[in-house]
């Protein structure tokens, strides 16, 4: 966490803790700082933890320990009314008894705007979500995607610097949530907002964001970009919850500057990068992607170790090929191939050796 | 759609048929068998709630009581206008003679009598003492005629004259001690064409006789009323000289004889039994009520009666009604906004506590509903009385001084608190499951948005509870409107509402009709004041939850 505590700092937790009842730690020593005009996502399972972060944020829950500042100022004690966040709730909550319209003015008649400059920025938000023929409708008589659009623009009405996204995509179909993905993204960086966008959707975390926290049991267990969180993943517990990832368990038998020979469990010996391991003996676990590994000797180094695999599925996919392989004792080796004239295709039952590039092959905690 | 072939723009099934046809076919089927499964239930609800209201609303306006005991007093009085401050003919009172003749018999004068005194007091008294005396009036002529001839005494030779040949034989033949029913009397048809009067009230004695008293009619004299008809029968000197049946020559010798006979002045006759008959009032009265139907009991419900020249406003003295609905109104929409105030809070609690305090506050909530209303009402009368904990409270707290203790029961105070503590669960609970499906995600988003607690909640929260607002208003106005009980205990005489009243004609006064035309404006109040809340609020905007 290299960027923590930086000068331009606008969103800023410094060593925040949250207890519910005073016994268990939901947040544990939570630091974390956003430059203006960052999109952050916050990814993590259930009872992460992240929910509450962002609770905390939008002062509806009270941090037990710590410091929340926003623009450098402490807002542990400004009541959410007067913190000027928007949100944007995972059910919506469009007042059902106000119009579409009536709705959007709800912020701008409590901050006391005359009423034609409410209608001016009603209008410029309805048209910035794309629903400017729905102001007189109620909520009812709107899609999901549609409630979710007007949610958004009245979020966004009352010209907020930071935006808060509490998995707003959650309740609708996945072509319907890919579209949105996109609009919102456009949308913060055209307007330079800043967003805290709370989901437990990977997918979603790795398209929209800038960048990503991974929260478990209370803690960010890594906070990069996209790119970065699947390639090299700082633990176990990150490269397991973001995309596909085959482990290896075994002991470290030697580092050698940015290699590192890992005897497996069943004896097998490997190369990997040392990520995550301190010396010779540790115990590891090895995270190698499915898309990194290679059957076709020609395409791996001359001395890189290969390990002997039997496969016992094939399948199909279309633009890939999905194998899974009994290795090193474990079946549940999965690797991918691109579909490409010259990929051979696999049969159950066929032995094959399979290997890595050093640096795709990462020794993680174990 | 490749079952259904289209035809003229008409879908067809599979069979030819239209497609609109056959699902309305299938669909029909299942109607019924739907009607039939929720038939036991509809029926029970007819039968007993929907009968009841019908018959409490046909008895507010039913009135055959006066036209079917005086029938022949009613339709000779038709005509008669009392304006002229003259009194009925003789005509009316002879009529009223062998009405009250019957009634008396029958001993249907007194209720009619009664019936009469809610219009005119003093006109129950009248009837009854009429009909202790009008039984006399008659036997002057009886006298005559059986002094005239011992034929006139027996009632043998009697129904030998009035009855049918044919009936007389069944008659004779008919074994008294058997079971077999005693032979229908007959009328002989000479003598109805003869003496139509006395054929009519021989006949209404006959089977008042035979069917109601159920004695045997060789046995029974007749009424002195067949008497007098025989009297104006010959009066009028009918042909009898083709009659040759059985005391044809009796009747030729009455005849004869009934021009000299001593004569009855109707009139004064019943002026004697009381000069009541003799006031223009009774007349109007008996003129007023005698047709089927009357408006009388609504008229009498809004403090107005009925006059020979229509309604007319009762004087000052008498005026209670309009006073009580207006009382009951403006007492059960006070009672009904004590409620929404100190329901409100106590269901937004309900509705936002853990789960574990609000199931225990529920209980409190409930509790009222799992003791008895008596118990409840009279531990209010332990609490308000001047003596009661209340009282000595304030007293004790120097707020009251101890010479001028607050008069908190037997008055509307007690009516309004009592009714309100009892009425509350009826607030709070549809209420609470309104405020259950309010998420607390729109204070929220009302918060973030920029609102503080207050506008939050007035702007986002309380126009979503509305609906609760509806449901327990409607729900506990209704019940007060029409509560009993309370105000009976704790109302005192200033304290009590309509519905004391419409009890005390049901079990007291027992004047049905205006006790059901009293409920009849009740419920056409409140049917009233629903429309207008489905007008106003709009009848979608009440839930009782979901």
């Amino acid at each position: 966490m290299a960027d923590t505590t930086t000068a331009d700092a606008f969103v800023e937790f410094e060593r925040v803790q949250k207890s519910y009842d005073g016994e268990t730690l939901v947040v544990k020593d939570l630091n974390l700082a956003m430059p203006k005009g960052e999109f952050l996502t916050m990814l993590g399972p259930s009872g992460s933890g992240k929910t509450t972060c962002l609770m905390m944020l939008a002062g509806f829950e009270t941090a037990t320990h710590g410091d929340i500042r926003l623009d450098g100022q402490s807002i542990n004690n400004i009541p959410p009314h007067k913190r000027g966040i928007g949100m944007v709730f995972q059910n919506y909550a469009l007042f059902p008894h106000m119009t579409v319209a009536e709705n959007l003015s709800f912020p701008l008649e409590v901050r006391k705007m005359g009423k034609s400059d409410r209608e001016a920025k009603i209008k410029r938000a309805l048209d910035m979500v794309q629903m400017g023929h729905f102001a007189g409708r109620r909520p009812s008589q709107l899609s999901g995607g549609q409630q979710q659009r007007i949610a958004l623009a009245r979020a966004l009405v009352f010209e907020p610097e930071l935006v808060l996204m509490d998995e707003p995509l959650g309740a609708l179909d996945k072509q319907l949530r890919e579209t949105l993905q996109f609009e919102i993204t456009n949308l913060a960086h055209d307007l330079g907002i800043t967003v805290v966008y709370v989901t437990h959707d990977q997918t979603e975390a790795l398209t929209m964001s800038d960048r990503v926290a991974v929260f478990d049991d209370g803690r960010i267990q890594q906070l990069a970009p996209p790119d970065q969180l699947y390639e090299a993943p700082e633990n176990s517990f990150v490269a397991q919850f973001i995309g596909e990832n085959n482990t290896l368990e075994g002991v470290v038998k030697e580092i050698k500057g940015e290699t590192a020979l890992i005897q497996l469990d069943g004896g097998e010996v490997i190369d990997a990068k040392p990520v995550n391991v301190a010396s010779a003996g540790d115990r590891t676990r090895v995270s190698i992607r499915p898309e990194r590994v290679e059957y076709n000797k020609s395409r791996l180094s001359e001395d890189a170790h290969t390990l002997k695999a039997e496969v016992l599925e094939f399948i199909y996919m279309g633009d890939i090929f999905r194998t899974r392989l009994r290795v090193a004792g474990t079946d549940d080796f999965v690797i991918k191939t691109r579909n490409a004239p010259d990929v051979e295709r696999l049969a159950p039952g066929q032995q094959i050796e399979i290997g890595w590039l050093p640096q795709d092959c990462r020794a993680l905690d174990a | 759609m490749t079952d259904a072939a289209q035809d003229n723009g008409q879908m067809l099934a599979a069979d030819g048929k239209p497609l609109k046809s056959s699902l309305n076919r299938a669909l029909r089927r299942q109607k019924l068998r739907a009607l039939a499964l929720i038939a036991p239930l509809l029926i029970f609800v007819l039968i007993t709630f929907i009968a009841p209201i019908a018959d409490m609303l046909f008895r507010s306006v039913e009135n055959q009581i006066v036209s079917d005991t005086l029938p022949r007093t009613t339709e000779a009085l038709a005509d008669w206008d009392g304006d002229t401050g003259e009194i009925p003919s003789p005509e009316v009172f002879k009529a009223l003679y062998t009405d009250m003749f019957i009634a008396q018999e029958r001993k249907l004068h007194t209720r009619l009598g009664s019936r009469l005194n809610y219009e005119l007091t003093g006109i129950s008294s009248l009837f009854r003492k009429s009909g202790r005396r009008v039984e006399d009036m008659g036997e002057v002529y009886q006298d005559q005629f059986e002094d005239l001839n011992d034929f006139w005494k027996d009632s043998e030779t009697w129904n030998a004259l009035m009855g049918s040949d044919a009936w007389l034989a069944e008659q004779a033949a008919w074994d008294e001690t058997s079971d077999s029913r005693q032979p229908q009397f007959e009328l002989r048809e000479e003598i109805e064409g003869l003496l139509p009067q006395t054929a009519a009230t021989f006949e209404i004695f006959a089977d008042f006789v035979q069917n109601d008293d159920e004695d045997n009619l060789a046995n029974e004299d007749p009424w002195a009323l067949v008497y007098s008809a025989l009297y104006d029968d010959l009066i009028v000197e009918p042909d009898i000289s083709g009659y040759a049946g059985p005391g044809s020559a009796e009747l030729l010798e009455a005849m004869a004889a009934v021009r000299s006979f001593e004569t009855v002045d109707y009139p004064a006759a019943f002026e004697e039994v009381d000069e009541d008959w003799h006031s223009i009032p009774v007349w109007q009265t008996i003129q007023t009520y005698s047709p089927d139907f009357t408006s009388g009991y609504f008229l009498n419900s809004v403090d107005m009666k009925k006059s020979p020249d229509g309604p007319v406003i009762r004087p000052e003295d008498e005026q209670i009604y309009i006073k009580l609905f207006i009382r009951t109104l403006f007492m059960s929409l006070v009672i009904t906004g004590s409620c929404i105030l100190l329901g409100y809070p106590v269901a937004w609690l309900l509705a936002n506590l853990p789960a574990r305090t609000a199931n225990l506050l529920m209980i409190l909530v409930l509790l009222p509903f799992w003791t008895s209303l008596l118990v409840r009402t009279s531990a209010w009368k332990v609490m308000l009385q001047q003596q009661g904990v209340v009282n000595d409270t304030l007293v004790w707290l120097g707020l009251v001084a101890d010479d001028s203790r607050l008069a908190l029961i037997n008055n509307q105070t007690g009516t309004i608190i009592a009714m309100t503590h009892i009425l509350l669960p009826f607030m709070i609970l549809p209420l609470y499951s309104v405020m259950k499906t309010i998420p607390p995600s729109y204070l929220r988003a009302a918060k973030s948005l920029g609102a503080t607690n207050w506008t939050a909640f007035w702007r986002v929260y309380f126009p979503q509870s509305v609906p609760g607002i509806g449901a327990g208003s409607i729900l506990v106005f209704i019940l007060a409107i029409g509560y009993y009980i309370t105000p009976e205990l704790v109302g005192g005489t200033t304290g009590t509402f309509i519905s004391n009243r419409i009890a005390y004609h049901i079990s007291s006064s027992l004047n049905w009709g205006l006790a059901a035309a009293l409920g009849a404006i009740l419920l056409a109040l409140v049917l009233a004041l629903y429309w207008a809340y489905d007008k106003i609020v709009g009848i979608d905007n009440v839930k009782l939850g979901g």
